[in-house]
């Protein structure tokens, strides 16, 4: 069924009871075109452009667990392209198109929310690379605003500018970037996808992988046999794992990544902003929680929990950059795991092994990437070749030199 | 999460730098393709691994600590010098 106003107002006239599930749960078949391991955002969103764009719709994604209970369920909801580097300003700058489009595209409401976001600088040489990084953007024609203090004040009057170790001197503004109702974004895309006749497999974990003469055609499953003649994965979080079953290691460690969400309160924050002298970054859901979050914890993790000195650590930047947070209660932490690749940023390749494609490494920038990520994904499955927008980001890379570090901090995945 | 240190007994974390797999051990000079294995490529287990901490904020030792990833369970710290040579 489509949504709209009329069947919006006979759902309401029913007491909405009559709404019936919004995708399939379906059981898996013994075979399909494409597999796609990872009922994630980024897996359901190449699922979805599998079937749009390529008109490939004989294809399963297989979740180990439910849909919109990992990451895409677990992140701060932000969007943005607000990237340096040329190897990944195309594809960040083509899922924020994709956000802008989406809701039309997929019949859904998924609260796509251009509000702005500000990175805040504190000293003449944060200045000087923020310019720099605005530059970058706008000569890949994406918006950028270098903001003084003042206009910063009169976005934010109440932050802390006199702080006399990080007094605000102003920000980069991208007033395209904001922020998406994340389960929304895993909903929508599984009802777009299983309308065009995607299976989504629930409760379906890959416990490896089928082989003829070397190329892989399907995956042994906690549900059955499953084959296909491509397999692709989106499991950030446990890339390392399924590369494992397929026989190769990958430049990827999984770190744990925490956010919080304070009590509702009245609208206060109308944008997104982050703090830029600690890793600070908050901004304010339509119900009226805090969503913030810092660093990840640094040490190798699958836990999806963090440790209490990071909690410390972000409340301590939440203070530093605006002192009235103080009064409002931190009502829930929780942790997700990355794929923190070796540069800081994305894979999106064939794998070393045939049949296989993969998708990963998206560090704690993924689900804005989840539209871009997809449609590019879907493109490299159902032509193996690069999309345009993705010809950087390839496993490659490393060994040849050819890195995409934004931050310039070699190969230390808990640094980016 | 606390790591048993040799020296200094058990002692926040937040007192020691991490510097992940401790697997990894540096090839002969010239290998360029072991050279991009041991910088890039990581086994990343989901489960008991030997890791390198250093106590930054303690005795400035370098450890071999043994961590489970899936819960950050310690079940071993000892000095990185015991280790054998590469």
């Amino acid at each position: 069924m489509r949504y709209s106003v009329v069947s919006l107002l006979a759902g309401a006239l029913t007491g909405n009871r009559r709404w019936t599930p919004a995708w399939r749960d379906a059981a898996p078949k013994p075979a399909y075109d494409v597999i796609v391991i990872g009922g994630g955002g980024h897996g359901l969103a190449t699922a979805y452009y599998l079937a749009r764009t390529h008109g490939i719709a004989n294809v399963a994604v297989l979740e180990r667990g439910w849909i919109g209970g990992g990451n895409v369920g677990r992140n701060t909801t932000i969007i943005r392209s607000n990237y340096l580097l040329p190897g990944n300003i195309p594809l960040y700058e083509l899922s924020l198109k994709l956000w802008e489009g989406l809701e039309q595209d997929i019949n859904y409401n998924a609260m796509v929310s251009q509000r702005g976001v500000l990175n805040l600088y504190h000293s003449d040489a944060q200045r000087d690379a923020y310019a720099r990084r605005g530059n970058a953007m706008r000569l890949h024609g994406i918006d950028a605003e270098l903001l003084d203090q003042g206009a910063v004040r009169r976005l934010y009057p109440f932050l802390d500018y006199d702080n006399a170790r990080f007094p605000i001197q102003g920000g980069l503004l991208q007033r395209r970037g904001g922020t998406v109702r994340h389960d929304a974004v895993a909903w929508g895309y599984a009802r777009a996808a299983s309308d065009r006749g995607v299976d989504i497999v629930q409760n379906c974990a890959v416990t490896g992988f089928l082989r003829e003469g070397g190329r892989i055609t399907g995956v042994e499953t906690t549900r059955g046999t499953i084959r296909a003649a491509k397999v692709a994965m989106a499991v950030a979080g446990s890339s390392s794992q399924v590369a494992d079953m397929a026989g190769f290691r990958l430049p990827i460690e999984s770190h744990v990544l925490q956010a919080f969400v304070s009590e509702g309160l009245k609208p206060i924050i109308p944008g997104v902003i982050t703090f830029g002298a600690g890793h600070f970054y908050i901004s304010q859901s339509d119900k009226g929680g805090l969503v913030f979050g810092g660093d990840i914890d640094g040490y190798n993790s699958y836990a999806q929990r963090g440790n209490l000195p990071v909690v410390e650590d972000v409340c301590e930047g939440g203070m530093a950059l605006m002192p009235a947070i103080g009064r409002a209660r931190m009502l829930r932490s929780w942790g997700g795991v990355m794929d923190m690749s070796m540069d800081g940023s994305p894979i999106i390749d064939h794998a070393p092994v045939e049949g296989l494609y993969l998708n990963t490494g998206w560090c704690y920038g993924g689900f804005k990437a989840i539209p871009g990520s997809g449609y590019a994904f879907a493109h490299l499955i159902a032509r193996d070749e690069p999309h345009p927008a993705a010809t950087a980001l390839r496993l490659d890379r490393f060994a040849l030199g050819r890195v995409i570090d934004e931050k310039g901090q070699g190969a230390q995945p808990n640094l980016h | 999460m606390r790591i048993p240190c040799p020296y200094c007994g058990p002692r926040d974390s937040s007192e020691f730098a991490y510097h992940g797999d401790a697997a990894p051990r540096r090839p002969a000079v010239g290998n360029a393709a072991a050279m991009a294995d041991y910088v890039y490529l990581r086994a990343n287990p989901a489960g008991p691994m030997e890791e390198l901490w250093y106590h930054a904020q303690g005795c400035r030792s370098w450890l071999v600590v043994t961590r489970d990833t899936r819960d950050h369970a310690i079940s071993n710290a000892r000095l990185a010098a015991t280790r054998s040579p590469a």
